[in-house]
């Protein structure tokens, strides 16, 4: 019998979790919250498969949303048959149906796309999520063509005394299927497999020596990740009620990846951070600005350019500093990045917003912000938020060597006293 | 019989443009070891930018002045943004151009709106050049022709012929050695990067028009080009040449001929031919067609 501690961190860290999927609509009252949690479940769980692929794996895949679409698309089907009383399976499994559809396909198209490592793969699975939507959009028979297939969620007698027609059902069925998904995935990563699968992501020709097959082992993590984008699929379809070619798209491959990537691909629970951020984003700015989609990537690029490992990385940086009680000292220097940053975000947003006003044909001109107005055809506005623009960067700059420097001396003075 | 003709000759000027686009991927790769996901972008920004310039000086200087300006940003995004991402790795330098590829489009929205813009063929170059057999070749199609081809032999003549193609070679192959020698190999990259965009942004100029020009023509042929990039075999300028012709032939021909299979017509299929065509190559011959790699 081997020593095993109780890892009491893990389980708090689970029970939290748990928790706040519970109550999380207690909290945030209100049916535009409550929307934006729905969907914010389903990405999460779909995030969290693209990363086995992404994170764990190393393969990057620009056509994740193939499986996840047409586990919906199956899904759909399976639950207009069951309106027409022709088949009959409880609503809350559906998810299942819609995992089996896209464990289904991932072996089918798995085999064809994990012969190649790197980018090869990349550019395969992107490949392949092209010529699944080129096909969604060439039967329309099965496929309802651009406008894709409605259905209705609420079939069937209500299973246990649930009908899932109030959204606050919905919510709980995907709250619960996203918790089990985590804790299936999490679970997956400690796995001979998982192992392995870090293994031929981190020196695939060592991998080989020891005797396994990579190929192998990126087929079967594709394989069970299509299962969990399958069942992220089916999700989305009892909370849309509609699946269309959108579900497939690149547009979908690419949202996931930004997604992923935002959060952070080399931990575990990045892509819930992600998929969080994104949604807020796809969601609650997209009613404030048509520019929206410029701002995520911006943000992504910046990601790219200065934090490779995502907010998570960010916020487990600190802990360290946090552990040490040395984070007082790093408040100032914080705080006056922020203050540079808001103020160089103002100026760009404010060029954004103007350039979009000239363009768009029939807006009106004029920007109101806080209760003053900038017309956009007159010049001074433009000097003064580039202005703002280069100040701030300008004063980023400096910021951000404070930043450095502090940063620096304290990671020096740690290890000192390690 | 003229009708094989013509669709030949459409054809080959199609995939002649495609190379245009592929080569300049092709020689970044293999260069920098960099897959560019804004390639399609500097495209896009070729045909709107020549839009823009052909208005108000006309389509000639249009021809030299935009892609110029596109391989200028080209440099640019590879000085101040690839460079910095570089110690990253290169899925750091991917995932990069992936959000330039995001970034350009939305700027494109931005600026020039979310519908087609009227970028038209100039009226010196409208018009049929020869009849065949009572159907009209148009010269527009010629002239494509001719760049494409003026293009790819220079930059062949210059790739073997010149110095700096030389030490371009040196590079692609023996970047510490190139180092040695004393040539700056990080403006060699940028060089090349610029280069390509530059090429990718001609092709915009001579493709914009001749199609259409509108905020979606970068996704509608990016997957495309590196369909190309993989069939012809990753690096392999000659595979890539090889497979767009291929590409291109295939798209005009499944697109004009109206044979139907069970219902479904051959037309409605095109747009899947060319990734079937990578699926099946994938199966049985997976370097692609003349790639030497294999991993």
């Amino acid at each position: 019998m081997k020593y095993r501690p109780l890892n009491l961190g893990r389980w708090i860290l689970w029970s939290a979790t748990a928790l706040v999927f519970l109550a999380a609509p207690q909290v945030l009252q209100g049916g535009f919250a409550l929307t934006m949690l729905t969907q914010m479940g389903t990405l999460i769980l779909f995030a969290l498969s693209y990363n086995m692929l992404l994170g764990q794996s190393g393969m990057l895949s620009f056509g994740h949303a193939v499986y996840s679409g047409l586990g919906a698309y199956v899904t759909v089907h399976v639950l207009n048959l069951m309106g027409k009383g022709s088949l009959y399976v409880p609503v809350p499994l559906l998810p299942l149906v819609g995992g089996m559809a896209g464990l289904f396909f991932g072996i089918l198209f798995g085999y064809v796309t994990t012969k190649r490592a790197g980018t090869t793969f990349a550019l395969i699975s992107l490949g392949v999520g092209e010529m699944v939507f080129a096909c969604v959009l060439m039967f329309p028979g099965f496929f309802g063509g651009e406008a894709g297939i409605s259905t209705n969620r609420v079939v069937g007698k209500p299973f246990l005394g649930l009908s899932f027609g109030p959204a606050i059902q919905v919510y709980y069925l995907v709250a619960v299927w996203c918790f089990l998904g985590m804790a299936a995935m999490f679970a997956l990563t400690q796995t001979p497999l998982g192992r392995m699968a870090n293994a031929v992501r981190d020196n695939p020709e060592r991998a080989e020596f020891v005797g396994y097959n990579t190929q192998h082992v990126r087929f079967l993590q594709l394989v069970l990740a299509s299962f969990f984008a399958g069942v992220s699929g089916a999700l989305s379809c009892i909370n849309f009620e509609i699946v269309s070619a959108e579900n497939v798209s690149a547009i979908r491959s690419g949202g996931v990846l930004l997604a992923t990537f935002i959060g952070g691909v080399p931990f575990f629970f990045g892509p819930i951070l992600g998929a969080i951020v994104f949604i807020f984003f796809v969601v609650a700015l997209s009613g404030f600005t048509k520019a929206w989609l410029l701002y995520l990537g911006l943000f992504f690029v910046l990601m790219v350019v200065y934090a490779p490992g995502g907010i998570a990385s960010l916020i487990l940086m600190q802990f360290p500093v946090i552990r040490a009680g040395r984070w007082r000292e790093m408040a100032l220097p914080y705080a006056l990045a922020a203050l540079a940053g808001l103020v160089a975000l103002a100026g760009l947003i404010g060029l954004v917003e103007m350039v979009y006003r000239l363009s768009e044909q029939g807006a009106s001109t004029v920007l109101t912000v806080l209760g003053l107005s900038f017309d956009a055809r007159s010049a001074p506005p433009w000097f003064m938020f580039a202005a703002a623009l280069a100040a701030g960067l300008a004063a980023l700059r400096a910021a951000a060597r404070r930043v450095g420097e502090r940063w620096g001396a304290i990671q020096l003075e740690l290890q000192a006293r390690a | 019989m003229e009708f094989l003709l013509v669709q030949s000759l459409n054809g080959i000027s199609y995939g002649l443009l495609l190379f245009m686009l592929s080569s300049g991927l092709t020689l970044v790769f293999s260069l920098m070891g960099v897959l560019n996901f804004a390639h399609a972008s500097f495209y896009m920004l070729g045909a709107y930018l020549a839009f823009q310039v052909s208005s108000k000086v006309g389509f000639w200087p249009a021809l030299v002045i935009a892609p110029l300006l596109v391989g200028a940003l080209g440099m640019l995004v590879e000085r101040f943004g690839l460079r910095q991402v570089h110690r990253h790795g290169h899925v750091a330098e991917l995932l990069f151009t992936f959000g330039l590829a995001y970034l350009l489009e939305e700027a494109v929205h931005l600026i020039w709106g979310r519908s087609a813009v009227e970028y038209r063929v100039p009226p010196e170059l409208d018009g049929p050049l020869f009849q065949i057999i009572g159907s009209q070749y148009p010269i527009y199609r010629g002239f494509m022709m001719l760049v494409s081809v003026t293009m790819l032999v220079s930059i062949w003549l210059a790739l073997t012929r010149t110095r700096i193609g030389l030490v371009i070679q040196a590079a692609l192959t023996h970047p510490q050695t190139v180092e040695a020698l004393g040539h700056n190999v990080p403006r060699v990259f940028m060089l090349v990067f610029g280069g390509g965009a530059a090429l990718a942004g001609l092709a915009g100029v001579i493709g914009g028009n001749a199609f259409v020009t509108e905020p979606g023509m970068a996704a509608a042929v990016g997957p495309i080009i590196f369909v190309i990039v993989v069939v012809g075999g990753m690096g392999s300028l000659a595979g890539a040449f090889v497979a767009s012709l291929l590409i291109g032939c295939m798209q005009t021909f499944a697109v004009s001929l109206d044979w139907s299979l069970a219902g479904i017509k051959v037309s409605q299929v095109a747009p899947v031919l060319p990734y079937l065509l990578m699926v099946l190559l994938l199966i049985f011959r997976p370097k692609g067609l003349m790639g030497t790699r294999e991993g």
